[in-house]
């Protein structure tokens, strides 16, 4: 039971000594939790991280992945996180910005790879997701294909694969579609 | 009114309730046939949300004896809202829910004055939630109820030997329904465990693989996911998609259904389209009901006494027969919600460095290489390099000038805790309280602003 009298009480008493506190920013248990994984974090080589708002806006960073080996070597490739109030309960958002001729990343910049969706638990955290992202370059996956055309000549011409991401990346056309250079 | 039948009838159970004693009656209950007033003159009840569960919970709030209640909810009403959600009629579609329910059940139940706010949770002072006794949530959301669920703990303050002190526990009771099934609980932040220490139980959210959906669409779900997660921003590049504009959701509709007839698909429905995208399960008013006459009863007896509450979990099954269980679920001591963390005295002058170098000592912690954040404010970070950087020059000023002058207050701290010659990651709460500071001057930031404007003279 709640007890009436000390309510009461205690009522008369925050009215009386203006015990109120100017109101407080309220960080929420996904944000601590975020806290946790950026301090934690152990970078590959390959890739740099940045916020963009600053030092107190850990819910939207960037990082740039320079693959140090495979068919991507010497591109950069900028991807951008937003993470919800209800992580890790739900996985960040990921965003290619780079437009790149991959066969698991379409030209929007959606990412197939199973930890940002279907696979993603609480347990996994954002460096998880890194080296994920950078495992997408130096593993491209031609049975995962969310950019059909480039999987089907990954699966069948890895030769023409490799001279159509040198072409993408130097900044030039593959079939009808132009990518910006970004070697 | 007041002289008619149905008044003179109406409190007669719950009096009966509250004027007899009983032998599962909660500790400290003093029967009286004065008690419901009494409860009516102190009792402030929060209801969140107007929805299918709060309109039932203020309807049986209003008749069980608690005569000042306050609503809120962000929504207007939708016409696909009417055939559960009782209080609304055709003509009030459009507007709010919270001020519409509130209207009607003051309407039907005199002497009840029910508050209504057309707004957003976040939109209220934290101080708005201190106001109430009760805060019952009729929610649909994991983050709305871990939202609420955190204004209330910070109301919780705890002694020096970490038990909670009474008079700042904000009582919650929580309902929720998908379908044929339901939910009500009971927290009393400290005492059972509040949202955050069990939200573990709640399954993931079902999400299909991205590749899937472009390649090999096997379901309905698959082409309406299809439609809305890759071909909109194909599309409409740039422009977000809205789920409560009907002409993106009828865009959403007219496109999955094309992918269906290709892939040779059946039953992509506008319902569905809406079910999938919005995650919408079908609602079922008898499970409202039963839910939330739970909720509104263990409210009752929060306030009263008249019996032992919910210990703390009970599920309802309606989809075969009925199934109802009570799980006694229990707290997570380290929980960074409602834990109380661990005190930490500190002498007003400790630098930033010095307090690190506390944590690693301190043998309630042992945690070393601390990054340190107060309120969304980070202080230290360990890594990256990038914010290490940024923040290292925090590291030689004093704590309490970092914290912005206030004599006490949660801080948060994640580093590597020693245990057993184990090293573990960890994430803890601390409460700090600064010692020595000069009497009546706890004016904010003065310190710093000296500092400041003083040359350096040494």
């Amino acid at each position: 039971m709640i007890n009436l009298f000390k309510i009461k009480d205690k009522r008369l008493q925050d009215a009386g000594s203006a015990n109120g506190r100017p109101p407080v920013k309220k960080q929420s248990a996904g944000e601590l939790r975020l806290h946790k994984d950026i301090s934690e974090l152990n970078l590959p080589k390959s890739t740099v991280i940045s916020f963009p708002n600053g030092k107190d806006d850990l819910m939207n960073f960037e990082i740039s992945i320079r693959p140090d080996e495979g068919y991507y070597l010497g591109g950069a490739f900028l991807f951008t996180f937003l993470v919800s109030s209800a992580y890790p309960h739900e996985p960040p958002k990921v965003k290619c910005k780079t437009k790149v001729y991959h066969p698991n990343i379409d030209l929007e910049g959606n990412v197939c790879l199973n930890i940002l969706r279907e696979d993603w638990k609480p347990v996994l955290n954002i460096n998880t997701i890194i080296y994920g992202l950078n495992h997408l370059f130096t593993q491209p996956n031609h049975e995962d294909p969310l950019n059909h055309d480039a999987a089907a000549v990954l699966r069948d011409n890895p030769r023409l694969f490799e001279t159509n991401v040198r072409r993408a990346m130097a900044g030039g056309y593959v079939g009808q579609v132009h990518f910006p250079r970004c070697i | 009114m007041e002289n008619s039948f149905a008044e003179q009838g109406r409190w007669r159970d719950i009096d009966n309730l509250l004027s007899r004693p009983g032998n599962i009656v909660g500790p400290g209950f003093e029967p009286s046939p004065q008690l419901r007033q009494e409860i009516g003159e102190f009792a402030r009840v929060l209801v969140v949300g107007a929805g299918g569960l709060g309109c039932e919970l203020l309807k049986d709030l209003a008749l069980s004896g608690f005569p000042n209640i306050d609503v809120i909810d962000m929504d207007t009403i939708e016409i696909s809202n009417l055939n559960r959600q009782f209080l609304f009629r055709l003509q009030d579609v459009g507007k709010s829910k919270a001020e519409v329910a509130a209207k009607r059940v003051m309407e039907r139940v005199s002497g009840v004055n029910i508050t209504p706010h057309f707004c957003r949770i976040e939109d209220k002072e934290i101080n708005f939630y201190n106001d109430f006794n009760i805060i019952v949530l009729g929610l649909d959301s994991i983050e709305a109820r871990s939202y609420i669920n955190s204004v209330a703990c910070t109301f919780l303050e705890f002694d020096s030997e970490d038990n909670p002190i009474p008079e700042t526990i904000k009582a919650m009771v929580d309902g929720g329904t998908e379908g044929f099934k339901g939910h009500a609980r009971v927290i009393l932040p400290g005492m059972t465990p509040c949202f955050e220490c069990t939200i573990w139980l709640f399954p993931p959210q079902v999400k299909y693989p991205l590749c899937t959906l472009a390649e090999t669409p096997r379901t309905p779900a698959h082409c309406i996911e299809y439609a809305h997660l890759i071909k909109w921003s194909e599309v409409h590049s740039g422009k977000a998609f809205d789920p409560d504009d009907p002409e993106h959701m009828q865009w959403v509709y007219t496109q999955a259904l094309k992918r269906a007839e290709l892939f040779g698909i059946a039953g992509v429905t506008y319902s569905l389209t809406q079910g999938v995208v919005k995650n919408i399960i079908p609602a079922i008013a008898s499970t409202n009901a039963i839910i939330s006459a739970t909720c509104a009863l263990e409210a009752l007896k929060l306030v009263s006494g008249c019996s032992k509450t919910l210990s703390n979990y009970m599920t309802y099954n309606g989809v075969v027969g009925t199934h109802i269980k009570v799980a006694d679920f229990v707290r997570e001591t380290d929980c960074l919600v409602c834990g109380p963390g661990t005190l930490i005295d500190l002498d007003i002058s400790t630098t930033l460095s010095q307090f690190i170098e506390i944590l690693g000592q301190h043998p309630k912690l042992l945690v070393m290489k601390s990054s340190i954040t107060h309120r969304g404010t980070n202080l230290y970070m360990q890594s990256p390099p990038i914010l290490e950087e940024m923040t290292r020059p925090n590291l030689h000023l004093p704590l309490h000038e970092l914290m912005g002058g206030v004599p006490d207050d949660t801080i948060h701290a994640s580093g590597m805790a020693v245990r057993d010659g184990k090293k573990t990651s960890c994430l803890r709460k601390l409460r700090v309280k600064f010692k020595g500071l000069p009497d009546g001057t706890t004016e904010m930031g003065t310190t710093s602003v000296c500092k400041e404007l003083e040359p350096d003279l040494n």
